[in-house]
């Protein structure tokens, strides 16, 4: 008997809305699951029945909602309890998360649960000649990349970096079966409560989320000059990211600090400005499709992983890029 | 109470890495005390700084040499450490790091387990998750605030989210990793290195925590690292010169025409 090869994906959620990150699992999922003929299966937790047809256009065959009110808010207890029966029932070949705070954690703590390994913050998945995954992630902060086959039948668990699947978007023609289920969980079993959860000012984007990352350094100045970089970083749609020196200097918050002991970007685009591009910032940005550099110092190591590079004063030329920018793509922004 | 720490010895995050035959070559690099730990590190100190009677142990698994870095954690002013080292633990995967260590935590006893967020090698954020797990005890991780309610039963720990944070109350005993922000680690003291040399530091073997092979995990057999890469080499290093303005119109123009990114 042939087993299908089937792929489970936890979908996060965020605020009543999908996040657009678990869209890109779903996308991963499709891909594998066309190539092993298996189907996708998007597991939520307590959404809306119509938000689960965007799931399904993305590539789910099936959408599995587990409804419970204590879903109103999810913590990782709640979520381990209501993921594992369902991997033990299913045996998917493989569980994808998002490479989020939650989702690392959720994966992780399924990992231990069911005793079979994990790999984290993966950027690529093939299959071998047996049908077997290929599976390549960062390791040393982006510094190396490591090479795992994965054996068996699973389940085997990844978490996926974001901005890195993202495929061609919703096929709206596609259709697919949304399932309600009721699910009990034991109140006994819950320890963790959310208090408060606080949105960052002015709703911008996560830095890790961000297709275009306007990142700063000392080379900035002083803290009110990152002013500069907002601007272009609004005009663009972006984030603004900051190195290590100035956040140590407290000029940012650290949630923006890129590099080794900092957050890891794959945008499309990344803007270093000022920044003289230490070993432990490089790690944390080279995966961007396309680097540009300002820097004053025509030696400073930015240069080396930059697409373009430009020799001058960030300063004098942040202002003029975002007026350039704000020709070409519109009065509107 | 007494408070764990789980330290993990890592390559120096300045190094460069440098491949041979598709395996890091990581004989001649300086190792340092993985930076996320030294947060971990921190906040016991800090809670033992408000609540006296706290015991501050630190937990590694590893060779040797890892030693260097429970003695770094000892200077800061951990109180004692234990190194779990046997030929056994040579080839354990991370699933069974976490099992030993619960293994160990449970022979000691304990209020609080802090870990780093991750450690910078194979940047898996695994063990912090799977030992809480194997302890049965609730989890928080990558916490940038920790607060303390109730005569020290209750945690209140904010933790980053993509686009912005939450806190979340956890009774004790709990596990927490801890991330950049939370605190600022201390540099050791001259006086601190030298008790430090002082501290006990015991080692748990495979029959002091009654661990055998068998109880290995499954994940080596279905995880076949078969090597490392270095990401492509990068950067077409193309220099855009002009005034200023000449440049952000010509970049502008490049994004929008060739790189196809804005």
């Amino acid at each position: 008997m042939i087993v299908p090869k089937n792929i489970l994906v936890f979908v996060e959620l965020g605020e009543n809305a999908i996040k657009p990150f678990a869209f890109e699992a779903i996308y991963a999922a499709r891909i594998l699951a066309d190539a092993l003929g298996g189907s996708v299966v998007a597991l939520c937790l307590g959404i809306e029945k119509h938000l689960a047809d965007s799931l399904v256009h993305w590539g789910a065959d099936s959408v599995k909602i587990l409804v419970n009110p204590l879903f109103e808010t999810i913590t990782l207890e709640k979520a381990l309890l209501a993921i594992t029966p369902l991997v033990k029932d299913q045996k998917p070949y493989a569980v994808f998360f998002s490479a989020t705070t939650y989702g690392k954690e959720l994966a992780a703590s399924l990992s231990a649960k069911l005793n079979v390994g994990l790999l984290t913050d993966c950027v690529s998945i093939d299959l071998g000649k047996q049908g077997e995954m290929l599976v390549r992630r960062p390791v040393y902060a982006s510094k190396a990349i490591s090479h795992v086959t994965l054996q068996g039948s699973g389940p085997h668990i990844l978490s996926l970096r974001q901005n890195v699947f993202r495929g061609p978007g919703p096929d709206i023609s596609r259709t697919g079966k949304v399932e309600l289920i009721d699910f009990k969980i034991p109140n006994d079993r819950l320890f963790l409560k959310i208090r408060e959860v606080v949105r960052e000012s002015g709703g911008q984007i996560d830095v890790t989320e961000a297709r275009v990352v306007v990142s700063g350094g000392l080379g900035m100045q002083q803290p009110e000059n990152f002013k500069f970089l907002e601007d272009l970083a609004q005009v663009l749609h972006g984030a603004v990211g900051a190195s290590r020196p100035v956040v140590d200097n407290g000029w940012r918050n650290y949630s923006n600090q890129i590099g080794q002991t900092g957050r890891t970007v794959q945008p499309d685009l990344y803007i270093a400005c000022g920044i003289s591009g230490s070993v432990q910032h490089l790690a944390g940005m080279s995966a961007a499709k396309c680097i540009i550099a300002i820097n004053k110092d025509p030696n400073a190591p930015i240069f080396s992983v930059a697409d373009y590079g430009i020799i001058g004063d960030a300063l004098e030329i942040l202002p003029l890029l975002t007026e350039e920018f704000r020709k070409v793509l519109g009065s509107s922004v | 109470m007494r408070i764990l720490v789980c330290v993990k010895q890592v390559i120096d995050t300045a190094a460069r890495i440098e491949l041979k035959d598709q395996k890091l070559d990581g004989t001649a690099l300086a190792r340092v005390l993985n930076p996320y730990d030294e947060f971990a590190i921190e906040e016991a100190l800090r809670i033992r700084e408000l609540k006296h009677d706290t015991e501050i142990v630190l937990i590694s698994l590893g060779p040797e040499c890892f030693r260097d870095s429970l003695r770094a954690g000892l200077a800061m002013g951990a109180d004692r450490a234990v190194h779990l080292m046997d030929p056994l633990f040579n080839k354990v995967d991370s699933l069974t790091t976490a099992y030993l260590l619960s293994l160990a935590a449970t022979l000691l006893g304990f209020d609080i387990i802090f870990c780093g967020r991750q450690a910078v090698d194979d940047d898996m954020a695994l063990v912090g998750p799977a030992l809480a797990v194997y302890l049965k005890i609730p989890c928080v991780t990558v916490v940038t605030k920790l607060d303390f309610l109730q005569d020290w039963d209750v945690a209140v720990a904010t933790r980053q989210i993509e686009g912005g944070s939450e806190a979340i109350e956890s009774p004790i005993p709990a596990l927490f990793t801890c991330q950049k922000g939370l605190n600022q680690p201390r540099l050791p003291s001259l006086k601190g290195i030298m008790a430090a040399k002082k501290k006990e530091i015991e080692t748990f073997n495979a029959d002091k925590l009654g661990f055998s092979l068998k109880e290995n995990s499954s994940s080596k057999e279905t995880l076949i690292h078969t090597g490392l890469s270095l990401p492509d080499r990068r950067g077409k290093g193309k220099i855009i010169g002009g005034s200023p303005n000449e440049v952000a119109t010509q970049l502008v123009k490049i994004l929008r025409e060739e790189e196809k990114v804005v």
